[in-house]
């Protein structure tokens, strides 16, 4: 009965969506209140009906439903309680309807947050959320059902892959669809402006906070799916440029672009329609990298559902968000106008340099993911397209855009001059590269590259510092409390944000240039020593799970040259039976400056294993620097002024005002 | 016309889109035929371990093989790597690894910590053998017959399935 209702709740929900976007576009049209006043209810009731689905199907999950064809393929009744919800969403139908729940969400919040938008705009920004929601929703209802039932009703499941039976994975394809799909809203904004002709600095403000929020989701999500695949795939690496990984990484850096261009469109009404551009490009991408991952198109370790047929839907739907949204860019956008000039050095002439080199980097991505696929196409041969190539390609346009980082927020807006920006921060130069001549020292080998890598990071550092004195020094208050609080959360959301690309940089840099790892046999007794520590092998038993059974090794740490024991470490080989699979369960111990890494490979002969141990420094900051950033677009978030509800009433000469710095 | 810039987005998309059409029509996973039943094209690399030393698909003359192209950046390499090296150890039938588009010293660590399954390996760097060959992406494997004529190829990762059903079947066809 649940997933019959959970089924109809969809159709319900569909038939919501095409009334709301329907209904929103004609009320924006004519003018009617009455109907524009709708959009908002349909809303809200549109976001409940998918959600009743999704609690519906996840429901049919926890309760191990076995007559649902969808649990019966991604779940087993030994499966722990959290894998079993986590499973929801373990398949490709049941990533859809999150998908689209998301998308229930994220509209049901515009309708709450936004009120003191202009009723057409909210209508029209609706209009569109409820455009994309119901062609989503109608794929699942084609295409992915996820309610199917089998009949009779299966005895059992046959498990969630291993690989997704991990603490991380109940978390990370939420965050990254939350990120993903929060898109959709800059991109209903970015629409709505199109179609109204209105791209003034109060859009900007109104969609600033959104695709921010969007983005921090998103850094989240990624930060999440590297860590995971750091700790559950067992070789110590955490990222591997694989087109599932591409396709989630390309919307981040078109949204990176976004959050800065808005940022300038807001401060002084410039790169307006490139600030449009980038938030369908943003959208457009999720998209894309949703039909790259769904279709089949490209083969990768990640997709593990494909069917050309709902490759066929989305690339329709594609042509028609997409093509539809670019040939009203093409249209509409000529008129916006330019809005204010400004010299070639300028915090505009910066910001805007580093989005060229973000979309750069975005389009060498674009290119490495499809570059196979372009080839196929063209009868060309067959080839493929490794890291090897994205590593050459990407750190030397993603260098001079972290350099860029660190001297915009120093520069003026408008016109800047060289000479000052050489006076505020030739100290933050010379510091970083005194420190990046010496730490490579310090750290163990030297090496030109490393410290090249360590002093575009410590730049970053010393040029934010610089940033900060000179920002707290021009404050009017008098303590520096006052000073502290008179600045605003968007500015101290950028500046922890930027130290994040910084700690992000220290940790690739160390823990690729310094991480020692031993391949090696051990039976019990035996010892090995790396990055200063010593292993022995105790020994190994076997341990019952929920869903597998495992073989456990004992490893006890020690610092070389002392007795005592640092941690134990006891990393598993489990086999999951149902799913016919065995899986590596790295031991890491997690520290501020190093992760200790063990994992087990295979028996050999007797009691003795293969065994990898590696020593890896300042690993956690790569994902610590995530955080930060993710958590800077948090802070920027809250700033006071996207919650000043009145603006929409004050007038626009004195709104322009209050806009300018 | 000042406008047109405008429609370069729009152009660019289309454009992609076209590829995705022609993508969907096509399943990676599909084996090219135009390499089956065709002589093994010629090539002559550096050995990974006999740095010196070359190989050349004329040297397996008269034996049934595999060509097996692996990185040791490819992630899905590894399934399959336990599976070769088992083949390896039953002596069931020689392996030739290709080294596609890796660096000498990754490819001889990720061996040495894997595992050697191959009779040796050979060093694409360039990956130009790969593109005589038609590999789309790694791994990918050849069964090779004693006249150096290339019989079956198995895109990604060989599973066991693939290998107790088509492969082995095949090189004991070849043999006998």
């Amino acid at each position: 009965m649940i997933p019959e209702l959970g089924h109809f709740a969809l159709v319900v929900a569909f038939a919501l969506a095409v009334a709301q976007a329907a209904l929103s576009f004609t009320g924006a049209a004519t003018g009617r209140r009455a109907l524009m006043g709708t959009s908002r209810s349909i809303a809200v009731g549109q976001f409940l009906f998918v959600a009743a689905a999704f609690a519906a199907l996840a429901y049919s999950f926890v309760t191990s439903d076995f007559s649902v064809a969808n649990v019966v393929e991604h779940s087993n009744s030994k499966l722990p309680l959290r894998y079993r919800f986590a499973a929801t969403w373990g398949s490709h139908e049941g990533s859809m309807l999150l998908w689209a729940f998301m998308l229930g969400a994220w509209t049901f919040a515009v309708s709450i947050f936004s009120r003191h938008l202009p009723e057409r705009m909210l209508s029209r920004v609706l209009g569109v959320m409820g455009l994309v929601s119901a062609g989503f929703l109608l794929f699942i209802l084609l295409t992915s059902d996820p309610f199917q039932r089998l009949i009779p009703a299966a005895e059992e499941g046959r498990d969630l892959n291993p690989l997704l039976q991990d603490p991380g994975m109940v978390v990370h394809p939420p965050m990254l669809y939350m990120g993903y799909v929060g898109f959709s809203v800059a991109f209903a904004f970015a629409i709505t402006a199109l179609l109204e002709g209105r791209l003034d600095a109060a859009w900007a403000r109104w969609s600033r906070p959104w695709t921010t929020a969007a983005w921090s989701f998103l850094t989240i999500g990624i930060m999440m799916g590297s860590a995971w695949s750091y700790y559950v795939l067992g070789w110590g690496g955490w990222w591997f440029w694989d087109p599932v990984e591409n396709a989630s990484f390309m919307p981040w850096l078109a949204g990176t672009a976004l959050i800065h261009s808005l940022a300038v469109t807001e401060k002084r009404g410039t790169f307006r329609s490139w600030t449009v551009l980038l938030a369908i490009v943003a959208f457009s991408l999720s998209l894309v990298g949703t039909f790259l991952v769904r279709s089949g198109v490209l083969t990768s370790v990640h997709a593990f559902a494909t069917d050309p047929r709902r490759g066929i839907y989305i690339l329709l739907f594609l042509v028609v968000v997409v093509g539809g949204s670019l040939g009203l860019f093409a249209w509409r956008a000529p008129r916006v106008g330019l809005g204010g000039g400004f010299e070639p050095v300028s915090r505009e002439s910066m910001l805007l340099a580093n989005n060229v080199l973000l979309i750069v980097a975005l389009a060498a991505v674009l290119l490495g993911t499809l570059y196979p696929l372009f080839l196929d196409a063209l009868n060309l041969g067959k080839i493929s397209v490794g890291p090897p190539y994205f590593d050459a390609v990407f750190y030397p346009i993603m260098a001079p855009a972290v350099f860029l980082m660190a001297v915009g927020p120093v520069a003026s807006w408008k016109r800047a001059r060289l000479p000052d920006l050489w006076v505020r921060l030739r100290w933050a130069l010379g510091v970083a590269v005194a420190a990046a001549l010496v730490l490579p020292f310090v750290l163990g080998r030297w090496s030109a590259l490393i410290a090249f890598s360590l002093w575009l990071g410590l730049w970053v550092v010393t040029a934010t510092a610089a940033h900060v004195v000179q920002r707290l020094r021009t404050s009017p208050q008098p303590t520096l409390g006052g000073k502290l609080r008179a600045q605003s959360l968007s500015w101290y959301g950028m500046t922890f944000a930027h130290l994040g690309v910084a700690v992000f940089i220290f940790g690739v840099t160390i823990v690729k240039g310094y991480e020692t790892e031993r391949d090696l046999r051990m039976a019990p007794g035996d010892h090995t020593q790396v990055g200063g520590y010593d292993f022995e092998f105790v020994g190994t038993k076997q341990v019952p799970g929920p869903n597998y059974t495992a073989v456990q090794a004992e490893f006890d740490v020690r610092r070389v040259g002392s007795a005592a024991i640092v941690r134990r470490l006891y990393p598993q080989k489990r086999d999951y039976p149902v799913a016919q699979q065995t899986m590596t369960e790295a031991a890491i111990d997690t520290g501020f400056v190093r992760d200790l890494y063990v994992s087990l490979g295979e028996p050999v002969q007797g009691d003795a294993w293969g065994v990898r141990v590696y020593h890896k420094p300042f690993v956690d900051w790569i994902w610590g620097g995530c955080m930060m950033m993710a958590l800077g677009g948090l802070l920027a978030l809250s700033d006071r002024r996207y919650r000043l509800r009145r603006a929409a009433a004050v007038p626009k000469g004195a709104l322009a005002q209050a806009l300018t710095p | 016309m000042k406008a047109l810039r405008y429609l370069i987005p729009l152009a660019v998309f289309a454009a992609l889109v076209g590829f995705f059409a022609v993508g969907l029509t096509r399943d990676p996973h599909e084996v090219p035929s135009p390499f089956i039943g065709k002589p093994a094209p010629a090539f002559k690399l550096a050995r990974l371990h006999e740095g010196d030393q070359t190989f050349g698909p004329e040297e397996m003359r008269g034996k049934v093989w595999l060509l097996n192209v692996w990185s040791s950046w490819c992630v899905s390499c590894r399934v399959e790597h336990p599976l070769l090296v088992e083949m390896s150890r039953d002596h069931l039938v020689p392996i030739v690894g290709l080294d596609y588009k890796d660096k000498r010293e990754d490819g001889l660590q990720w061996l040495s910590r894997h595992g050697n399954p191959y009779l040796l390996s050979a060093c694409d760097d360039e990956g130009k053998v790969g593109i005589d060959y038609g590999v789309y992406g790694v791994p990918e494997t050849f069964v090779i017959d004693k006249q150096g004529i290339i019989r079956y190829k198995q895109i990604g990762p060989i599973t066991p399935e693939a290998l107790e059903k088509t492969i082995l079947p095949l090189v004991k066809r070849l043999n006998g």
